[in-house]
């Protein structure tokens, strides 16, 4: 396991979440992929901190756990919102924000 | 050229320090009138009249206080209070009472007392008659102020002061589209020479940090000629405005709109003559530049031509009065231009005039109440029998504006024409002519009114009007009688402290010139004779090629040539300020905004409302600036 796998790993995650939240309808399975991407940091974090024996990158990840989490209440409320009144989850429908 | 010496005023003492008490009480009773609402409409107009005698009062005890005085106090300044003071400046508000403007209190409170009296039996049936009054009031006061100020700028309060109260007063039946306009048309024309005055003042702040009489007069004398100059055109520009002085003259004749004791009062006997007052007043910087001094004899000369010229070709009665005032100012203006041998001569004519003339203005507005408000000279005819009253102190005024021996104009305009050969042969000429013209277009004046057969209008019944206004017409017409022989020999000698010494005999009997005058005169009145009374006047004004007669009935065209020079190119320049404003300005600001909106409206498309089309703009972007990174290490 060295450095330079982890941070392909990380990459490889991360683009996929970016191709899924690009081409999924689905907002909960958008809302997945938000969730890859940052675990992808995570990884990515970790993996520097490992390589540099600190522990900055470690901490790091904890926080971006922290507003994770706190984003998924945020998140999912919204998703659950939505789908009460549209009876769809669809991001596509969603899109009467613009002028 | 010497400076004349007139003696330094002596502090006020007694009954001169309640001088103040002559402008305060008009003021006073102006303010009760106007804000006291309809509860003073009973009693206002006697409140107003007592108001003006009771400042006739103070100034009759004044002018006694003088005259006993000795001559080195006969200028007593009274101060009042500190105005203005800023770090360069202190401009004390005070008053001068000297010999100089003890004279013009008498004329403003005594004629305008008498004009008060008057407007109780013409404005009677007038429901707005408590305003009426109350701007009289108000304008005998601003006059006070404007001869009383013993500084420039306490001068210019009244200046304005007077020339609002005209603006209120020639409007005052302002139902009429006419009188609204001639209102306006006083107003704007006055602030031209208004511009002229602040000029002058400012000037004189400038150089001698004052606008005292004493400081300035004190002051010109060290100061460069052509300050002297400069102070003088624009005192003159001044004086021309307020007295209706070519080439400021054409609004007099349209302030005739106003009711006629309005028309005695301030345009013909006291505001008119305001611009001489001025002349006389600065007489040291007039003396120091034969620039200003040689404009104001040109103005005068020209005027007093101008004036007569238009008096000869109107049908309007109170519009040949006008000219004639404009006429006679023009002969004290020349007088007070002429330099030291003048000035007594311009304030002695200025006086008589004022008397004779309010006599014929108010005679003018009795005819006019005996004929339906009618003033076409055309429409009347035969009067003299059925106005005796009015007839008999017209035809005293008549006597003393042309000059009749021993009459008042014959004494002060005499001296004038006399003073005005002593000074040229052309300018002497030209007065001459001008007393000719007189005779003639008085003598025009009351063949037309008073004699011939009648020509009244269907369903006029000429009658004499009630007493009271008839006994201010014999009191003015007994003073245009015999003020000139009272004065004659006397004024001179008075008004030495204000004006300055200087010998110039004053005889009684005609000189030379005299007799010239008298000839002319004679002829003048002949020759209206011959022209008007021996056969019926048309009562249309009949059609005529004669110029002379065309361009006075048109006023000599001021309006036209008011209109071409500065009517027409400030519209001009006004349209092009508009054109500029919105082809230019507004254009540049228009189209400014409208890219704008252009280029929002192409932006707001990215706006789509899409999740997944920002997510990609967000990835697109991350990846442009990891690709710049890249690119920017490789380089």
């Amino acid at each position: 396991m060295t450095t330079e796998n982890l941070l392909i790993l990380a990459a490889v995650i991360f683009t996929i979440g970016a191709v899924g939240v690009m081409l999924r309808r689905n907002a909960l399975v958008a809302f997945m992929s938000v969730e890859l991407m940052l675990n992808a940091a995570n990884l990515a974090m970790v993996a520097f901190a490992l390589a540099r024996g600190g522990l900055d990158g470690q901490v790091a990840s904890f926080f971006v756990m922290v507003v994770a989490a706190a984003e998924v209440v945020v998140g999912l409320s919204i998703i659950m919102t939505i789908f009460r009144t549209r009876r769809s989850t669809s991001v596509d429908a969603a899109s009467l924000l613009k002028l | 050229m010497t400076l004349l010496e007139t003696i330094v005023p002596v502090a006020a003492t007694g009954m001169f320090s309640w001088a103040w008490l002559m402008i305060a009480i008009p003021a006073l009773a102006a303010a009760l009138l106007l804000l006291g609402g309809k509860a003073l409409d009973k009693v206002g107009p006697t409140l107003a009249v007592g108001a003006v005698w009771a400042s006739f009062a103070i100034g009759l005890a004044l002018f006694v206080s003088l005259l006993g005085s000795p001559v080195e106090a006969r200028a007593v300044s009274v101060p009042l209070y500190e105005w203005i003071s800023t770090g360069q400046w202190t401009i004390t508000a005070g008053l001068l009472v000297d010999t100089l403007s003890i004279l013009f209190v008498l004329l403003i409170t005594g004629v305008g007392g008498l004009i008060h009296v008057y407007s109780l039996g013409y404005m009677a049936h007038d429901e707005r008659k408590r305003r009426f009054f109350a701007f009289l009031n108000l304008f005998v006061a601003a006059m006070l102020v404007l001869v009383l100020a013993d500084n420039y700028l306490v001068l210019f309060v009244g200046w304005e002061g007077v020339g609002l109260a005209s603006y209120l007063l020639i409007g005052f039946w302002q139902h009429k589209p006419s009188a609204a306009a001639a209102a306006k048309k006083a107003f704007v024309m006055n602030r031209v020479g208004d511009l002229g005055m602040t000029m002058a003042v400012m000037a004189m702040l400038a150089l001698f940090g004052s606008s005292a009489f004493t400081a300035v007069n004190h002051g010109i004398g060290q100061a460069d000629q052509f300050w002297a100059t400069l102070i003088g055109l624009l005192l003159l520009l001044g004086a021309c405005g307020k007295s209706a002085q070519v080439p400021l003259q054409a609004w007099l004749l349209d302030a005739m709109e106003g009711p006629t004791p309005v028309s005695a009062l301030i345009h013909a006997a006291t505001m008119v003559t305001a611009g001489v007052y001025l002349v006389v007043r600065s007489h040291a910087i007039f003396e120091l530049s034969s620039a200003a001094s040689t404009a104001v004899v040109v103005v005068g000369t020209v005027t007093l031509l101008a004036g007569a010229w238009i008096g000869t070709s109107k049908d309007d009665i109170k519009k040949v009065l006008a000219g004639s005032t404009m006429s006679q100012i023009g002969y004290m203006m020349l007088a007070a231009g002429i330099g030291p041998a003048g000035y007594a001569f311009a304030i002695f004519h200025l006086l008589t005039h004022g008397f004779f003339k309010a006599n014929m203005f108010l005679g003018a507005g009795s005819v006019m109440h005996g004929m339906e408000d009618d003033v076409n000279m055309r429409h009347y005819g035969a009067l003299r029998k059925l106005m005796p009253w009015t007839f008999l102190t017209f035809a005293m005024g008549y006597l003393a504006i042309i000059g009749f021996p021993l009459t008042s104009g014959f004494f002060s305009k005499d001296h004038i024409i006399e003073a005005a050969f002593e000074h040229s042969t052309l300018v002497g000429s030209l007065a001459l002519l001008g007393a000719g013209i007189t005779a003639f277009y008085m003598t025009r004046l009351m063949l037309m009114t008073f004699f011939g057969e009648k020509r009244w209008l269907d369903g006029v019944h000429p009658h004499e009007s009630p007493r009271v206004m008839t006994v201010p017409l014999v009191i003015l017409a007994v003073l245009s009688i015999v003020a000139g022989a009272v004065m004659n020999g006397w004024i001179q000698g008075w008004l030495e402290p204000a004006t300055g010494a200087h010998p110039h005999e004053v005889s009684w009997l005609p000189t030379p010139i005299g007799w010239a005058t008298m000839a002319v005169v004679a002829a003048g009145v002949l020759v209206g004779w011959l022209v008007f009374g021996r056969k019926p006047i048309p009562t249309t004004a009949p059609a005529t090629v004669n110029p002379l007669t065309i361009a006075g009935r048109n006023d000599l065209f001021g309006d036209a040539v008011n209109n071409t020079l500065v009517v027409q190119p400030t519209m001009m320049l006004a349209d092009g300020a508009v054109g500029v404003d919105q082809r230019v300005i507004d254009a540049g600001a228009d189209g400014l905004a409208t890219m704008f909106t252009n280029l929002s409206n192409r932006g707001r498309r990215l706006q789509s409302g899409q999740v997944r089309r920002y997510a990609l703009g967000l990835v697109a972007g991350v990846l442009l600036v990891g690709v710049l990174m890249i690119l920017s290490q490789l380089a």
